[in-house]
């Protein structure tokens, strides 16, 4: 038996940018469903890591300051007016986070209170709290498979299998949000299993775009064969080489490259946090206690005892690639279809590059507010009979192969796209050469996977899953071979310099013809 | 990953497979849940956050250990306070106060505010 369910809203994803698209849509009156692949509460990067919020109190001068700090970095392709109502919103959401949703935010040494970051699993258990309170209904376990769509090709809803549950469901709704997260490609990178890019694969199978796809080859440092991909204490490292002597030029901030050049000589790479004093070392188990986990139970001193590290990917989830927004309230250029969070592309706030956490957390929060507000407007504007419209399934690869027989597995696909984009010489240290080789290899998984990846139930998911991760690495290394030059996070080995000719966007999409052309940066 | 599952200490609550991001459990005959989906375990340890009893042991390892690994001797992580101790560190149970009140970490840069998470 299906669950057949209508809303006039679907949030798909379980993070932050989709329990606040969540919540303003049914504080704007709208029926919401929110279905999470996994736990709305536990789900994604921000639930297992923490962040920090690029939260800036609204002073000319710090905002200023702030918003000019990282456009260098981000190859001045962000843009200064979402900048400044992503800092507007950010604002609110967080007083909001302490006023309404009683977030015991700290108070720092001078009694001043600080709202600088939030810590994961404290935030979005809250999260999860205030959208149950505000009547959306939680689908846990229920990964959405697909969209449906109206004759016109508008977005009506999604279907999906849940997983504990075993059996199918349908939600027909006026307007959808993907706040899917970004892509990991499975890398075991923090939290980040749940984000395989299933979002960019539904908004692209009914025609919608991507943009910055290239902004996609984030590593975050970890203890070698561990997950947390924390990375802010490593300011205060040291690198080794195995015989005791520093590695030159390693470093977190700068010299990652360094660390992976080595790591790809077969060399290990070690680590100390040795240039922490003894107030640090005690205020860091305060900050992040999961970033010590690790190390308690490996039985390692940080401080004083080496440590070997590792590289993990965080694909777009730390990159700022994603589903391409039109408009104020996260539209795409699919009617009826919302983007929210590091689903979205994080251009317009951080151009290409962000760190991670500040300023993706404070996107999630904007992104996923406003989209949930312009769905809830939509679903509205189509009025009662929104649910009764005919529609039909818009799903494709691992899902309605085009060929009779089943000729690939999910996971021989997942080894397949793994081995394209996890390699450091692949996916980091990118060369024209090496990124069309990957290329060709991906559009023949894709091919596989078009003709003969079929699966059914849970293992569906798995299918789509894999789907989605060669659609999303084909988008990437497209978009990476568009930009002949280095730019933002999107460096090239065989074009090392900026090319202020190329100051464009790259908007991409497309699944059996991937295509990718240059867009033009608002003024 | 998700190494041991304390028979003794669990009270069938059906907690960590209603929050495990990946569903590795599945519940067991007993009510006990059972690690059927290891490899799907993404080290995260929201399962041991949100066990209210310290049932469960996550291993660093993004690997499966060994069966004579310390990871499933439950007296040895009991006596050095490993057990329940991610769940202890963020303040979460019955009297405790929430790891993030109390989340003042240094400051990264001479400026900067302190890191909170």
């Amino acid at each position: 038996m299906t669950l057949e369910l209508d809303a006039d809203v679907l949030v798909v994803g379980g993070g932050p940018a989709a329990t606040w698209a969540a919540l303003k849509a049914a504080e704007d009156g709208a029926s919401v469903v929110l279905a999470d692949k996994g736990y709305c509460g536990t789900s994604g990067a921000t639930a297992s890591g923490g962040t920090g919020v690029w939260y800036v109190p609204p002073e000319p001068e710090s905002r200023e300051k702030a918003m000019a700090s990282r456009e260098g970095l981000g190859g001045y392709l962000a843009d200064r007016r979402w900048m400044a109502r992503v800092l507007d919103e950010t604002y609110d959401r967080v007083n909001e986070l302490a006023e309404v949703a009683r977030y015991p935010f700290p108070v720092g040494p001078d009694g001043a209170p600080l709202r600088n970051g939030l810590q994961g699993p404290e935030y979005m258990r809250r999260q999860r709290i205030r959208v149950r309170r505000a009547g959306v209904r939680i689908l846990d376990h229920s990964p959405v498979t697909e969209l449906l769509t109206t004759e016109d090709g508008v977005v009506a809803g999604a279907a999906g299998h849940q997983r504990q549950a075993d059996r199918a469901f349908r939600v027909r709704s006026g307007a959808v949000v993907l706040a899917t997260g970004g892509c990991a490609f499975l890398s075991k990178a923090l939290g980040c299993d749940v984000n395989t890019g299933d979002g960019a694969l539904f908004a692209a199978e009914v025609g919608a775009e991507l943009s910055g796809m290239e902004f996609s080859n984030a590593y975050g440092i970890a203890p070698e064969h561990t997950s947390v991909t924390k990375t802010a204490f490593y300011n205060y490292a040291t690198f080794y080489r195995a015989d005791g002597s520093v590695l030159d030029g390693a470093g977190s901030q700068r010299g990652r490259s360094v660390i992976a050049r080595t790591l790809l000589a077969s060399e290990k790479v070690f680590c100390k946090l040795d240039r922490a004093d003894e107030a640090a070392r005690k205020a860091m188990r305060l900050a992040q206690p999961n970033f010590f986990l690790t190390f308690d139970r490996l039985g390692v001193d940080p401080f004083t005892q080496p440590f070997a590290v590792t590289l993990l990917a965080e694909g777009t989830v730390r990159g700022t690639g994603g589903i391409r927004i039109v408009d104020d309230g996260c539209a795409t250029t699919v009617p009826g279809l919302y983007a929210a969070g590091d689903a979205a592309t994080r251009e317009l706030i951080c151009g290409g590059f962000t760190g991670g956490g500040s300023h993706n957390a404070a996107w999630a929060m904007s992104s996923g507010s406003w989209s949930g507000r312009a769905a809830a407007r939509f679903a509205r504007a189509l009025g009662p009979s929104a649910a009764q419209r005919p529609v039909r399934a818009a799903g494709g690869a691992g899902l309605r192969p085009t060929g009779a027989t089943s000729s690939v597995s999910a996971a021989e696909v997942v080894s397949a796209v793994q081995a394209e984009v996890l390699p450091y010489d692949k996916n980091y240290l990118r060369h024209g050469d090496v990124l069309r080789t990957a290329l060709g290899r991906l559009d023949g998984t894709w091919s596989a996977v078009r003709s003969g990846l079929r699966a059914e139930g849970a293992e569906l998911v798995r299918a789509r899953q894999a789907a989605a991760m060669v659609a999303h690495a084909r988008w990437m290394y497209t978009s990476a071979l568009a930009r002949s030059e280095s730019r933002g996070m999107a460096k090239r080995l065989d074009f090392p310099d900026l090319d202020p000719a190329q100051h464009f966007r790259i908007t991409s999409g497309g699944l059996d013809e991937v295509w990718a052309r240059p867009q033009e940066v608002a003024a | 990953m998700i190494e041991l599952v304390s028979a003794a200490r669990c009270v069938t609550c059906d907690k960590c497979v209603a929050v495990c991001p990946t569903n590795v459990f599945d519940r067991g005959p007993d009510g006990v849940p059972v690690i059927s989906r290891q490899q799907d375990c993404q080290t995260c340890f929201q399962c041991e956050a949100n066990c209210p009893t310290d049932a469960l042991f996550v291993a660093p390892q993004t690997h499966p250990l060994p069966a004579e690994s310390f990871a499933h001797d439950e007296e040895h992580l009991r006596r050095t306070g490993l057990l329940g101790s991610y769940r202890r560190d963020i303040g979460w149970g019955r009297g405790r106060t929430p790891g993030a009140a109390r989340a003042v970490g240094p400051a990264l840069s001479p400026s900067g505010p302190p890191l909170i998470s």
